[in-house]
């Protein structure tokens, strides 16, 4: 039963034939039993998921459920949840109880799914291997010495270990695209706007967007239908009519034009990673898509935008935790800013502290222009590539990352090798475009491998179309993690 | 590329304490990263907008109601040191 | 060494919305720490701003009210600073583009009329408020103001004087009022200004290094302010040496300015346009629609009073500091049908040191227009004299009634009866044999005893032109 979709799940609820109550009692014994080797969850409250169970098996005696109703699901840990713990991966805000539930949070809790804890991050959601969490690091189903990716690693895990049907992940600039390939699981993240930041805690403002992970395109449907939509909360949130998400799922895909990017298929792509993209490309090509090529000139410069644009925001974000309001403060100090130096150095590990520094220095005096306003101006010339490219064609498919999953303490010691993680999908930030990435095969070590597809402004509908109509012929989504079982 | 001087004076700026035995390290990585930024300098932007958002709208404008209710004493509860309703801080020198 | 001062004002009027710029909370003044902090205010993580309608429109009003040009495109950026006050670590401003750019304000100094030019005006969110009493040697902060909507109006460096700035000031503080922008309570520190003052030799045309001045939460402050900075600055330059660009804080028991610590370090803002916030776009139609809505403003209403009413430069300029004491003057002319420079007189002298006397504005004055005009035409039709009237004004103002009422029951109406009046002073003549021998004797001094004598046998109440027209005849 843990192996189910939500849908397949939704339908045993529905035909009493499971209720809310065995599912979520289901999914808390496998965290119990799993999870200590992978360190997916950073709070698991047994005693609020299975209340929130009760009310679910309440609301579908009286026929009053949405398909989410009942399901278990978890938040990656930078939703405020009220009444939860909500710490951002951070020493920062490890005894932090949110007083106050994010926008996304409410949206799930009034579909009555069942919150059965918060998962694993990399703090603040800086870093694309999840190694970067105050509370350890999370490890990758397929190989326990690897990572899952980052920095929404223990949603991926989670779902890639069937610990939860599905989970919530957020992606700055490849947060869910690159961990969902490294954990052989669907991920999406919307078009910049789709989903409400508010109570999302904020990296990088202008590159932020939640979404999900989950098993397939579809249940990434079932839960955006439920995320997604205008909230008055959240000044970029847009505000327009809510849509269902899953209404295309079944259109065939004859006549779709797949634009191929060639600043994706370089000697950077691994071959293995090469291979499974190749192949499922032709899968498309064999259902009836046609395939462009395309160019996204500016290809090479959205990591270096990238590194310029959200260490600036974060750095700018970051500032409220000073120690005066809520979370750490340092025990011992001399004054008021030796007070904040001794806070912020304690309560920030060290890779959020390089961002800090970073993102101070290029909004600093005399390297505003050179930097900061550069950066925003090299990210129209990279958004205008992508609005020249869907010109030809419908969407626009490639890897998700340039490998399978490394190593634990690979690439730590590197920062700048790590950021080159998400050559792939931080240019989709930058542009504000939706994003996704399913299993597509399996690379070296037989890790997992993710077809990424990008989609054009508010498209999520047809990128899943697509990405539904690949699942259908293929079963690397289905494929799971030995000795989960 | 930075000096040390420079690194000591982003992280005053940032209120991040970094110890003396650690300025070059800081140092080291935070140009490695400073020589993948400057990939991007050298790129014509004449006649380029900046973009400073994702998406091109405008600011949607709230009525002026009052909406909020009192919940000091729940925020406070997360609060590292509060008294008679004040959050309560080193003395601040103006 | 002649001396030039050069002034400009950057000052702070709180917009008076029910609610903040950025959230929900409410801006009423005085309610127990923290309780109007919500989420947002204390920038809990994950909180967002949303733009309060209510503080655009009266930055509209504003950019209206000066002849200002009102962007169609103007963006919120950050300040970054770490301070407690500050929650976010940032405060949300405007820097590149302001909403209100130009326009300008004209002061009255000494009868004469000087423009003041604005630089800009733009939107910001209030701080809070850091309290000093001892807390065990820390201190105590609350939010409640923390996100109360500000215009930051920015003036030229166009004043020369303590003077020309706290007549600038005021002006300002009357228009904001008046345009029904800001309650302009400064003990509650809803108006604020900071000044930047330097000096240089007279003549010359390059500006000194200039010292910012905070905390100057009263006009008088201001005044010394200045006066005391202008005399620091210019001893200093005298005494071979050189001003230093800073902020300074205005002790106002001391009587003077001192350098700030906290703003010591060489500020860094990091601004750059806040990602949470969109470009804010006005449309024309906005504009026009607020337009609409304009009282008829405080300048334009001085120079119709100059002109229609034949008032002076300065006179009308009073008249026009408060939008109330203006409608209060309108009234009482509109009520007498006329004569606005016999009502002004009465406005500028008796009713002004009531309302000084109570400290209370000219609609809550306890002399309503009605009363007063009704007096001033007992006055203009000779009912009364002015002196008497003082008297009747007094009684109103102790809410004895209307000014008819209170002259006949004290029985202050002028004799002018020609019968009455001879009667009364054939009584003084007979009286008074010397003095009316003394005048016959050529003593002039005599006839205005006699004069004397009349009014005082009359209290006051016979018309003293005709009762010394009758005196004459009866001594002949």
């Amino acid at each position: 039963m843990f192996d189910l979709t939500i849908s397949a799940l939704a339908s045993l609820l529905r035909d009493r034939k499971a209720s809310s109550e065995e599912l979520t009692r289901l999914f808390l014994g496998r965290i119990a039993r799993l999870d200590p080797g992978l360190n997916a969850f950073i709070t698991v409250d047994e005693e609020k998921a299975l209340a929130g169970a009760r009310a679910a098996d309440a609301r579908l005696a009286k026929g009053e459920a949405t398909p989410l109703t009942g399901i278990p699901i978890a938040h990656k840990d930078l939703f405020c949840a009220k009444g939860w713990k909500t710490t951002c991966g951070s020493r920062m805000l490890a005894d932090f109880v949110s007083p106050y539930d994010a926008h996304v949070v409410e949206q799930f809790d009034r579909a009555g799914a069942v919150l059965v804890g918060k998962t694993n991050m990399d703090e603040f959601a800086m870093g694309s291997s999840n190694e970067s969490s105050h509370f350890g690091p999370v490890r990758n189903p397929w190989d326990r010495a690897r990572v899952p990716g980052g920095s929404s690693g223990g949603s991926a895990a989670a779902v890639a270990a069937r610990l939860v049907p599905a989970a919530t992940g957020t992606d700055t600039g490849g947060s869910i695209r690159q961990p969902a390939s490294l954990t052989g699981t669907s991920g999406i993240r919307p078009t910049y706007g789709a989903v409400s930041r508010y109570g999302m805690v904020a990296f990088a403002s202008s590159l932020d967007q939640g979404g999900a992970f989950g098993k397939s395109a579809e249940d990434l449907a079932l839960m955006l239908n439920v995320m997604a939509g205008f909230d008055e909360r959240d000044s970029t949130s847009i505000e327009r009519p809510k849509e269902d998400y899953a209404r295309v799922l079944a259109r065939p895909l004859a006549g779709l034009r797949v634009g191929l990017p060639k600043e994706y298929f370089t000697a950077d792509l691994a071959p293995d990673v090469a291979a499974c993209v190749t192949a499922a490309i032709a899968e498309l090509k064999a259902q009836g898509a046609t395939t462009v090529e395309v160019s996204l000139p500016n290809q090479a410069l959205a990591v270096p935008v990238y590194y310029v644009i959200a260490p600036a925001e974060a750095s700018s974000n970051l500032s409220r935790f000073d120690g005066v309001r809520y979370g750490h403060r340092a025990a011992d100090y001399a004054d008021l800013n030796d007070m904040y130096r001794k806070t912020r150095a304690q309560g920030f590990g060290a890779e959020v502290q390089r961002r800090i520094l970073v993102g101070t220095y290029v909004l600093s005096h005399g390297y505003y222009d050179a930097y900061y306003l550069q950066a925003q101006k090299v990210r129209r010339l990279i958004a205008r590539d992508f609005t020249q490219a869907f010109k030809a064609c419908d969407v626009i498919a490639g890897p998700a990352a340039p490998t399978v999953a490394f190593p634990i303490g690979e690439k730590t010691s590197d920062p700048v090798q790590m950021y080159l993680e998400d050559l792939y999908t931080i240019s989709v930030n930058l542009a504000g475009l939706p994003g996704l990435s399913v299993p597509c095969g399996f690379g070296d070590h037989g890790l997992p491998v993710g077809l990424q597809l990008i989609g054009d402004y508010f498209d999520e509908a047809r990128m899943l179309n697509v990405a539904h109509q690949y699942q259908l012929a293929t079963d690397w989504h289905r494929r799971s993690p030995p000795g989960i079982g | 590329m930075l000096s040390l001087d420079e690194v000591r004076r982003i992280a005053d700026l940032a209120r991040i304490e970094i110890p003396e035995a650690g300025v070059a390290a800081l140092q080291q990585q935070l140009n490695g990263i400073l020589v993948l930024i400057e990939q991007m300098c050298a790129v014509d932007t004449t006649g380029v907008e900046p973009m400073a958002h994702a998406v091109d709208v405008t600011q949607r404008l709230r009525a002026d109601r009052v909406t909020e209710a009192d919940q000091h004493e729940l925020f406070q509860s997360a609060a590292p040191q509060v008294e008679d309703g004040l959050y309560l801080v080193p003395k601040v020198i103006e | 060494m002649q001396w030039e001062v050069v002034i400009g004002l950057e000052t702070h009027a709180q917009l008076s919305t029910a609610s903040k710029i950025f959230s929900g909370s409410s801006t009423a003044f005085g309610a127990a720490p923290n309780t109007q902090a919500s989420a947002v205010d204390i920038a809990l993580p994950g909180v967002l701003p949303v733009l309060n309608r209510g503080a655009v429109e009266r930055a509209i009003r504003f950019g209206l009210a000066v002849g200002a040009t009102i962007a169609a495109r103007s963006v919120f950026a950050r300040k970054n600073y770490f301070y407690p006050d500050l929650p976010k670590g940032y405060q949300i401003s405007q820097y590149e583009l302001p909403v209100v750019s130009g326009g300008d304000v004209l002061i009255v100094v000494d009868g004469v009329e000087k423009r003041v030019r604005l630089t800009r005006a733009h939107l910001e969110e209030d701080a809070g408020k850091s309290l000093h009493e001892d807390f065990h040697g820390m201190s105590g902060i609350d939010l409640n103001r923390a996100g109360t909507p500000l215009l930051e109006i920015v003036s030229e460096p166009d004043m020369r004087s303590a003077g020309e700035a706290v007549a600038y000031a005021k002006t300002l503080h009357s228009l904001v009022r008046w345009i029904g922008i800001c309650d302009g309570n400064m003990q509650e520190g809803s108006f604020r200004c900071d000044a930047n003052v330097s000096v240089r030799p007279a003549g010359s045309e390059v500006l000194g290094t200039r010292c910012e001045i905070k905390n100057l939460n009263s006009f008088r402050f201001l005044e010394k302010a200045i006066e005391y900075e202008v005399r620091r600055q210019v001893a200093l330059i005298e005494d071979g040496g050189k001003v230093r660009q800073e902020t300074r804080l205005w002790d106002p028991q001391k009587g003077e300015t001192r350098s700030m610590r906290s703003k010591e370090d060489a500020h860094d803002y990091r601004y750059f346009p806040d990602p949470d916030l969109l470009p804010l776009e006005i449309a024309p139609g906005w504009i026009a629609s607020v337009k609409a809505t304009m009282p008829e403003l405080p300048g334009a209403m001085r120079s119709r009073f100059v002109a229609d009413h034949g008032l002076g430069a300065t006179d009308a300029a009073t008249l026009t500091s408060s939008k109330a004491l203006a409608a209060y003057f309108e009234e009482v002319v509109r009520l007498v049908g006329g004569e606005p420079r016999a009502c002004a007189n009465w406005v500028l002298g008796e009713l002004l040191a009531l309302l000084n006397r109570l400290e209370v504005e000219a609609d809550a004055s306890p002399v309503a227009p009605g009363a007063l005009a009704g007096l001033v035409k007992r006055v203009l039709d000779g009912t009364v004299s002015g002196k008497t009237a003082k008297e009747v004004f007094e009684a109103m103002a102790a809410g004895e009634g209307e000014a008819d009422a209170i002259i006949d029951k004290r029985g202050l109406r002028q004799i002018s009866d020609a019968g009455a009046i001879e009667a009364l002073v054939d009584q003084v003549l007979a009286a008074n044999a010397k003095l009316v021998d003394d005048y016959r004797a050529g003593k002039e001094k005599a006839f205005n005893a006699l004069v004397g004598q009349v009014m005082k046998a009359s209290r006051g109440l016979v018309n003293p032109a005709q009762a010394n027209a009758i005196l004459k005849k009866k001594l002949g």
